[in-house]
Formats: structure tokens, C-alpha cells, sequence
């Protein structure tokens, strides 16, 4: 590739920085000096193209010691990775993490999403803009910006700092107040806040009833001995037992369906990607976990990151990958900590590598760190993301356990849906779906949030009510129930009186709702509905990813739509602006390339049909 | 790209459009397949000399069996698709998404989009006024996840000044729809330039340089490619962008020259677009097997050599 540059050189420190990821250059066609050698012998071609996949890691390294991405770091990675500059900046300019200007060094994520919006983010917000200036003000040691759901819903209202530097540093400050960030401005990050251990996330942790959070507030998630004396990599020798073909049998006869939204059979999925011709394949768990109200991955990433590790080797196995990428959300500094130290041991144990445990097969896994993107979540925008593109979903078909990342067949699934492959296998998979009902099968986690007295994840066997759930998490006596926002900014509202509804796949499905990643907000009489469903509107506009006109274009208007509306200024009438909503959601759903644009519309629907925030204009 | 005519001989399968069997080869696409039968389905982003990209859904139709609308532009026909390109559920995507286009880009040179807008009863004024244009560079300067709501009084836009940086052709992304057409022609697919990429995200994402650097300093060769492949007119010559803004632009007094072009060996295929006896911009046929619609800077900007006439010859033709 020919490529042409700007005039414009990166620091020393931004070399540095990319060089630590990369190594130093090789020529002086890399971007290093340039010898007499380099005269003679270009470089370029198939090889250095296949470096792409690199360039999101490379602007985490600048952006991460810098805090901002300058034209001559950018030009220096595009040198190293042979990039077009217009295509990285392209890719760069498409996550909410990086920064194209210099910014001070700390920067404090506000969460202003459904949960931290009902819990009190509007006044962190208010205090952090008069402490410091509006959102992103460039001058002094510290800014701010809004962010959408952090995965702290627990604990809201949240904020995650960033302090730039060598290493970069990141700090979780839950429940956050604009004083605690403003008071400590000049306090080293570590001591802004101290984070509770994760079982503080799971009420019924120690409860021996639990199958996938067993380990969780009970093993010590940093240890792999520990791991090991409380059944792991049980399931790993178990499979090797079965065989590649054993393991999907079960995991077809355990009826598992996945976790992370679609609800597509696990089985199903392993079994095609096995079947490919193609050799070279790929497994991707997704852990990019943004649905405002969801962050029970998180908590199986913190509490038992092992688990994790050895249900992906599972994957590999039975469907003949070698090569497994985690894609993490880039706000979950714990959960990165836990699970990159979860790898190394695994590798120095062998438990990884070309041989794991002497089995006779080879597996490994990288993480790749998300920056700031919901829409990396989808399953085909995963790999533009990862292979150094903007993260676009693509067309399907084909499908990814057809052509997936690098075009090779792969399996995604979703960090809960891979954890549960491992009571599969050390119980069975018919004994697994003797649990929960005939088409729900095992036990499901969700993510308790908003008005109840004991917030945080519960797991459940399938066919539990949304009231068991609720009571369990106990409401506030004073504060009553008015709905429930289940399956999280994607999913629909239901009513207060609609508890019955079983939470189950076919339950919420027959109730016109949908169980979406297990997110079960409850919202009392004192939020302000309104205001949550200009917020979810909000959250669509901003992770479009822009390709298509119906989201990229009708989720501005929903939002536009709603504000007027709870502002009381509708255009025309009441009826014609919810109307317009209707005809634009319309659109959205049936014309919209991927699941955001077409899920986009749903909550907001929910709560003019179910809950009739705008009783005139209901529907009949 | 040109089709090449291998001889195998093609199968033929069974679909159903709005009710009737027709039998169309294998491999073709429904829009292939409904424009042979007569049907108008509006395209936007798909360009006969690219690989679609499916991105502004105006083309969608119903096929029995899927739960959301089609791109009837990339979808390709299956034996036994049953296809509504009628239905009310198609129409009115079709209908919203000239309506949200229209709401927010300055569609008046996109060529036959009036024409659907009438036929579709689409209302972009319906989300109200179109907010204030934005100044330059404001909407460059966007960062992605951050946008800033309004009170919904107004019309997000993304009207804003064009972009004048260079001499050949205009930038006016107020016009554009984002169908990437341009950056697939600069990009692998044509011009392996990779000048220009979508940059930023949801309403924000644009067609940029690096750091929205103006086009001299990009990577840009002045081929003109993209401004083959623009269908809304974002991206036009100078001269005619100067023409239009002067309100001198008119279609009955301009005529349509084919010719060699005469630089190099390749001789590739031109079209000349003539008015009152100047060229104001050279295109090339789509279906040319040599050029397949684009050309090099010389072929496509350098044609100035050919009207340098002295004052008193302006009247006349070069071939006088
Ligand atoms: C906009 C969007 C965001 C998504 N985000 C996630 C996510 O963060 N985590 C996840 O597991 N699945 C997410 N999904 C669902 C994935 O596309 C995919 O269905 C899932 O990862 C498959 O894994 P599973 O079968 O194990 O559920 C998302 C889907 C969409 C449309
Ligand atoms: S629906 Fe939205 S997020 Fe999905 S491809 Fe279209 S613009 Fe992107
Ligand atoms: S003129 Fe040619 S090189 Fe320049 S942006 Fe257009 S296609 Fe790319
Ligand atoms: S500038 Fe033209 S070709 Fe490029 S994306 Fe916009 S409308 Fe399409
Ligand atoms: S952390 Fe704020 S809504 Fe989830
Ligand atoms: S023409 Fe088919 S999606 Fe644009």
C-alpha cells in the first residue's frame, strides 16, 4: 500500500507508548529511523496488512498514556500498522473513549443512564460542572463527561475516573457525589474511592443453592489453586472425556440458549461451527456488556474470571478453535485485572498454550479492550472491532459461524451463556435442563436495579415470577412500585400489576416483553418517567452506529419527539407527535440493518401502550 | 462492475413478486429480479459499479418469512421467495426513510428523489423546522457518544457550509446521505487512495480525512471517483458547483460529448458535459469495460488545454 501521511511526528512519549505495545520499528518504512538498508527494500504488502487487527490496541496505548490521540501519534501508528490515516481516524473517532484534542490528564465518566438517572446523577452532573467547568472543558487536571450505563447499576449513582499516564490508571467511584470527585482533585486516584468486594454485588452469595455464582464471594477470584479446589477444570477433564462430539451433544441436550439477548440455542451454534470446513476458527466471547441496566457479566468476571477461561477452552475444544479473544468493554477495570491475571496463570499452568493440560489440543485467549462503543456488542460488529475497523455491523448472512472474525467460521457467545457450559458438563446436559421449564432450561442471572432495597444480581431457576425476584430484592414500603423496565434500554416496560409474568424466554415473550439480558429495573412513584425514556431515547442516538438512515436518523427524531413531548410542547398535538413516534419506530424496526435500530423503539412503545405515560394518546 | 460472461449456462429459479411467478437466474438480486418484471424500487446507496453496502434502506421489500423488510439492492433471490415489493409495511419504510433523509440533508440535487417523495406522500418538513446550519467544522469536530440534546423544537440537520479546499471538486456535506459509496470508490474497490473514511458515529458520522484535514493535505490524488459514484451531488466539480451557486447551471443549453481521452495509452472512455461551450465536468460511462466509470486526474480535471481559446473565439467550438 502506498501510503501518504501527515506532516506531523509523534513525541517520544507517544513512540513510546506505541512501541510498548508493538516493539520498536524494524525500517525506517515503520516509522524508526531510516538506514541505508531501507534504500533498497520496501516494505508493505500482505504481511504488514495483516497487522490491522492491531490498531485498536495501539490508540488504547496513546490514548491511554496521554489521554488524547494527537495527529503525530496517529500518524506514527498508521506508519507502524500500514493504515490509511483517514481509515484510523475513522476507527478512532467512532469509540467514545478517545480523545482528539488535549484533555487533562484525570477524566471522570459521569453515568447518567435510567438507573444513575433515577438515583440522583442529574445533581453530580450539576456539581461537577460547576466544580470544573461544562462537560469536557480543556484546561486543568481534571474534566468530565457524561457517560452512558457504567455496569455499576448497583451501586448508583456511578462514575468511573481515568488518570492517563505510565500505567494508566483507572478508579470505580460508586455511589459518587460531585464532592468526593472535587475534594479529591488533587489526591492520587487510588485513594478517591475504595471498591467493595464483588460479593457485595451478590445478595445470596455463600447460598449453596447457587450453580453459576457458587465460587462468587466464596473462592478468591485472583487464585488458580483456589480456583481448582472448588471443581474447576472439572468440566474441562470431563470434556476431554466426551470428546469434541460429546460435549455439543450435551450442550444440545442441556437446551442452554444464549444469554446475551437473542436467546439463539447454544448447541445449535457449537454444532455449525464444528461442522465448517474452513480449519482456521475463532471463538469470541462477548463481554462488551452495555445494555443500561445490565452488569451480571461483570460480576462473573470479578468473582470467578477462571470460570470463564475454562468454558472458553470447552468452546475451543469442541468446536476446534485454537485462538479465543474476550472483547471487554473498556469501563470494567476489575474485571480486566481479574481475567488477564486469570490467563497468565492459566498459561504458566499449562492450562492454556499449544497443549493444554497434556490433552493434545491448543487453545489460548487475548483480551481486546472495547473503548467506549454499545454497538461493539452486536455480534458481527465484535469483529470489526477486534480485526481494526469501525464497528459496523455487517449483513447476515452470511452468518459469523459461517464467516465471522477474519472471515473465519466463529463462535460468539456471551460470558453467562459460556459459564453455564460448565455445570453441563460435570452434571449432564439432560440433568441441566431438568432445571427451569421445558424450553427455559438451568438457571438464569438478572440484574436487580432502581427502587429496591437490595439491588445487585440474583440467580434464579427459570420459572421464578418477576415477583419472587422482587421480593427477594425487597421493595421500600414507602416508595411503591409503578413498573418494571425488563431486558434494559432494548426491552419493555411492564406494569406493576403484571408481576406474575414468569421470567422465562416464552413467559416474557407471551406477555409481549422480553427477558433481553436479564435486566429487571424496578422504577417506584418518584421517578420520573418521562425524563427515563428521553434518556433511553438519548442512549439510541448515541450508539448508532450510523450506517443506516432509519437509526441513524429516527432515533434523533425519537428523541426530539420525546423531549417535546414530556416538556408539554408537542408538535401539532399530543396524538400526531406520538403518532410520528409510532411511524418512525415502525421504521426502525422493520428497516434497521441490526438489533439497536430495531429494538430502539420498543421500551418507549412499552410506556405509551403498557404503562400510558401519555394516557390521551394511548392506543386502543 | 462490467459482468463477465463466463458461458456457463445459468439456472433459472421460481420467486413470487406481488403475487406472479417469475423465473429469474440464480444469483441475481431482488432488485435485479423486480426491475426486470417492470417494479421501481428507489435505490440510493447502491451504485451499479460497487458492492453494496445496504445502508440507506430506501430499497426494502417484504419477503415472506423474515421477520424485519429486506435490502431488495444485495438480498439475492432464493427458489420459492415469496416477495411483496408493496406492501404497506415496504412503503412505509420507504416513505420514512425519504422522510428522515429529507429532514436532515439538503436533498435538492440528489437527481429523481423529488419524484419519490411525491409518490410515497413523504413530509420531511413533518419533524419540524430544520435547526440553524452548523459553523465550520462544528459537526467535525464532534465526539462520538456526546451529543447535545436540544428541546426538540428543531430538526437536527446536518446542513453546514461546503467544503471549498481545492480547486477540482467541492465537499458539501450537507447534501450527503452517508450511502459510502464514495469511500468504497476511493478505497479498495476503485482507487486504493483511501483519502477519505467515515469518521465518527451515529448522527455525527461523516465523510472525513484524517483530523478533517482539508483535501491538500490528504492523501487524495484528484481522481474524482467519489464524485463519479456521489449520488446526491455532496461531492460535484468546482465548475459545476460555482455554476449552480451562480444560478447559472442550466440543463436545456447543455450537451453530452463522448470521446478518448487523450493523455495516456489506457484510453479511457469520457463524457463530456458541455454549457455554452465549456466543459464543466467529465464523467464516464459506468458500463465502460475499460474505465468502468472512473478515471485519473487527467483524464477526469485536466481538460482545460482543450478551451483556451483567446476572447474573441469564446463564441465559437474548438472544432470551428
Ligand atoms: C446493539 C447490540 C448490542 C449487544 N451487546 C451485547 C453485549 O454487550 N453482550 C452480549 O453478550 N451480547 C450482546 N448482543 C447480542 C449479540 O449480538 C449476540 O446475540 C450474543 O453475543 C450471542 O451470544 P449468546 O448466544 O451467548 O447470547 C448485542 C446485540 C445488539 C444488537
Ligand atoms: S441499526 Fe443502527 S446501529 Fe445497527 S447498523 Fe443501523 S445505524 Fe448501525
Ligand atoms: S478524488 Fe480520488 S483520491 Fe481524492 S477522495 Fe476522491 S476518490 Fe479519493
Ligand atoms: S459524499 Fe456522496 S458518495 Fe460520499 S457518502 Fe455522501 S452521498 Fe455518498
Ligand atoms: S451504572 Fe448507571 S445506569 Fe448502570
Ligand atoms: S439502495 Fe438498497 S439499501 Fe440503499
Amino acid at each position: 500500500m502506498d501510503l501518504h501521511f501527515l506532516d506531523a511526528s509523534p513525541s517520544a512519549e507517544e513512540r513510546a507508548a506505541v512501541d510498548g505495545l508493538l516493539g520498536a520499528p524494524e525500517t525506517g518504512w515503520e516509522g524508526g529511523e531510516r538506514t541505508a538498508s531501507d534504500w533498497h527494500l520496501a516494505e508493505g504488502g500482505h504481511e504488514s496488512r495483516s497487522r490491522r487487527h492491531r490498531l485498536l490496541p495501539a490508540l488504547h496505548a496513546v490514548n491511554d498514556r496521554l489521554g488524547w490521540i494527537s495527529q503525530g501519534a496517529l500518524n506514527y501508528i498508521c506508519q507502524r500498522l500500514t493504515v490509511p490515516p483517514a481509515e484510523a481516524y475513522g476507527v478512532a473517532s467512532f469509540y467514545a473513549l478517545f480523545s482528539f484534542k488535549p484533555t487533562p490528564k484525570r477524566v471522570v465518566h459521569v453515568c447518567t443512564d435510567i438507573v444513575c438517572k433515577a438515583a440522583g446523577s442529574d445533581a453530580v452532573r450539576a456539581g461537577l460542572s460547576k466544580g470544573l467547568g461544562p462537560e469536557g472543558a480543556g484546561s486543568g487536571k481534571v474534566t468530565w463527561h457524561e457517560s452512558p450505563c457504567l455496569g455499576l447499576c448497583e451501586r448508583a449513582p456511578a462514575a468511573l475516573v481515568i488518570e492517563a499516564g505510565d500505567p494508566q490508571r483507572q478508579q470505580v467511584v460508586a455511589p459518587v457525589t460531585a464532592r468526593s470527585i472535587l475534594d479529591a482533585a488533587d489526591m492520587p486516584i487510588q485513594e478517591l474511592a475504595s471498591e467493595p468486594p464483588v460479593a457485595a454485588a451478590v445478595p445470596q452469595a455463600g447460598d449453596p443453592q447457587l450453580k453459576l455464582l457458587r465460587r462468587v464471594g466464596v473462592g478468591d477470584p485472583t487464585s488458580l489453586a483456589d480456583y481448582r479446589s472448588r471443581g474447576g477444570y472439572q468440566a474441562l477433564r470431563q470434556a476431554v472425556r466426551l470428546g469434541p462430539a460429546g460435549v455439543i451433544r450435551e450442550v444440545l441436550d442441556s437446551k442452554l440458549v444464549g444469554r446475551g439477548g437473542a436467546a439463539f440455542p447454544t448447541g445449535r451454534k457449537w454444532d455449525a461451527v464444528a461442522r465448517q470446513p474452513v480449519q482456521t476458527r475463532y471463538v469470541v466471547c462477548n463481554a462488551d456488556e452495555s445494555e443500561p441496566g445490565t452488569f451480571k457479566d461483570r460480576v462473573i468476571m470479578e468473582g470467578d474470571p477462571f470460570s470463564l477461561i475454562e468454558a472458553m477452552t470447552i468452546a475451543g475444544y469442541a468446536t476446534g478453535c485454537r485462538q479465543g479473544f474476550v472483547y471487554l468493554r473498556g469501563e470494567y477495570p476489575r474485571a480486566l485485572a481479574r481475567l488477564q491475571n486469570a490467563i497468565d496463570q492459566a498459561r504458566e499452568h499449562g492450562l492454556l498454550g499449544p497443549d493444554v493440560m497434556r490433552f493434545g489440543f491448543g487453545f489460548d485467549i487475548e483480551i481486546r479492550r472495547g473503548a467506549g462503543a454499545y454497538i461493539c456488542g452486536e455480534e458481527t460488529a465484535i469483529f470489526g472491532s477486534i480485526e481494526g475497523f469501525r464497528g459496523e455491523p455487517r449483513t447476515k448472512p452470511p452468518f459469523p459461524v459461517e464467516k465471522g472474525l477474519f472471515g473465519k467460521p466463529t463462535l460468539v457467545n456471551n460470558v453467562e451463556t459460556l459459564v453455564n457450559v460448565l455445570p453441563i458438563l460435570t452434571e449432564g446436559g439432560p440433568a441441566f435442563a431438568s432445571v427451569g421449564t421445558g424450553t427455559s432450561t438451568g438457571t438464569k442471572l438478572f440484574c436487580l436495579s432502581g427502587a429496591v432495597q437490595r439491588p445487585g444480581i440474583y440467580e434464579l431457576p427459570f420459572g421464578a415470577t418477576l415477583r419472587d425476584l422482587i421480593e427477594l430484592a425487597g421493595t421500600f414500603e414507602d416508595r411503591p412500585l409503578r413498573a418494571v423496565l425488563l431486558g434494559g434500554a432494548a426491552g419493555s416496560f411492564v406494569r406493576a400489576d403484571e408481576l406474575d409474568i414468569p421470567l422465562t424466554f416464552e413467559g416474557t415473550r407471551e406477555a409481549g416483553s422480553t427477558l433481553g439480558s436479564g435486566v429487571v429495573v424496578a422504577i417506584d412513584d418518584l421517578t420520573d418517567l418521562g425524563a427515563m425514556l428521553v434518556r433511553i431515547a438519548g442512549f439510541f442516538r448515541d450508539e448508532s452506529c450510523g450506517q443506516c438512515v432509519p437509526c441513524r436518523v429516527g432515533t434523533v427524531r425519537q428523541e426530539e419527539a420525546l423531549t417535546r413531548i414530556t416538556a408539554g410542547r408537542p408538535k401539532g398535538s399530543l396524538k400526531q407527535d406520538v403518532l410520528l413516534l409510532r411511524e418512525v419506530g415502525q421504521a426502525m424496526r422493520d428497516a434497521s440493518i441490526c438489533g439497536l435500530g430495531q429494538t430502539a423503539w420498543n421500551a418507549v412503545e412499552s410506556a405509551i401502550d403498557r404503562l400510558g405515560v401519555f394516557e390521551e394518546a394511548k392506543s386502543s | 462492475m462490467t459482468a463477465v460472461q463466463l458461458g456457463l449456462p445459468t439456472r433459472l429459479v421460481d420467486i413470487t413478486v406481488d403475487g406472479e411467478t417469475v423465473r429469474v437466474p440464480e444469483g441475481s438480486t431482488i432488485l435485479d429480479a423486480c426491475t426486470a418484471e417492470g417494479k421501481s424500487i428507489p435505490t440510493l446507496c447502491y451504485g451499479d459499479t460497487l458492492t453494496p453496502v445496504n445502508a440507506c434502506r430506501v430499497c426494502m421489500v417484504e419477503v415472506e418469512g423474515s421477520r424485519t423488510l429486506v435490502p431488495s439492492c444485495s438480498r439475492k433471490v432464493e427458489s420459492g421467495m415469496v416477495i411483496r415489493t408493496d406492501s404497506e409495511r415496504a412503503t412505509h419504510s420507504r416513505k420514512l426513510v425519504l422522510e428522515l433523509l429529507g429532514s436532515s440533508v439538503d436533498l435538492s440535487t440528489t437527481p429523481k428523489i423529488a419524484g419519490w417523495i411525491a409518490e410515497y406522500g413523504a413530509k420531511p418538513e413533518r419533524f419540524g423546522e430544520p435547526a440553524q446550519p452548523a459553523s465550520e467544522g462544528e459537526l467535525d469536530a464532534r465526539r462520538a457518544g456526546h451529543h447535545h440534546s436540544t428541546d426538540g423544537s428543531f430538526a437536527a440537520t446536518m446542513h453546514q457550509p461546503p467544503k471549498i479546499d481545492n480547486d477540482l471538486y467541492v465537499r458539501d456535506l450537507g447534501k450527503c446521505i452517508l450511502c459510502y459509496k464514495c469511500v468504497d470508490a476511493c478505497g479498495t474497490q476503485w482507487q486504493n487512495s483511501f483519502a477519505i473514511a467515515v469518521a465518527g458515529r451515529g448522527f455525527d458520522a461523516r465523510i472525513s480525512t484524517e483530523f478533517s484535514v482539508p483535501l491538500t493535505d490528504s492523501a487524495c490524488v484528484y481522481c474524482g471517483n467519489c464524485v463519479e459514484v456521489c449520488p446526491t451531488g455532496a461531492l460535484t466539480p468546482k465548475l459545476e458547483h460555482d455554476l449552480r451557486a451562480e444560478g447559472r447551471l442550466d440543463e436545456s443549453k447543455q450537451t453530452q460529448t463522448t470521446t478518448i481521452c487523450s493523455y495516456c495509452g489506457v484510453g479511457c472512455s469520457l463524457t463530456l458535459h458541455v454549457q455554452d461551450n465549456q466543459i464543466f465536468k467529465v464523467t464516464s460511462p459506468h458500463d465502460s469495460s475499460v474505465t468502468h466509470g472512473n478515471l485519473c486526474i487527467k483524464g477526469r480535471f485536466g481538460f482545460q488545454h482543450v478551451q483556451n481559446f483567446a476572447p474573441n473565439d469564446q463564441a465559437k467550438s474548438p472544432a470551428d
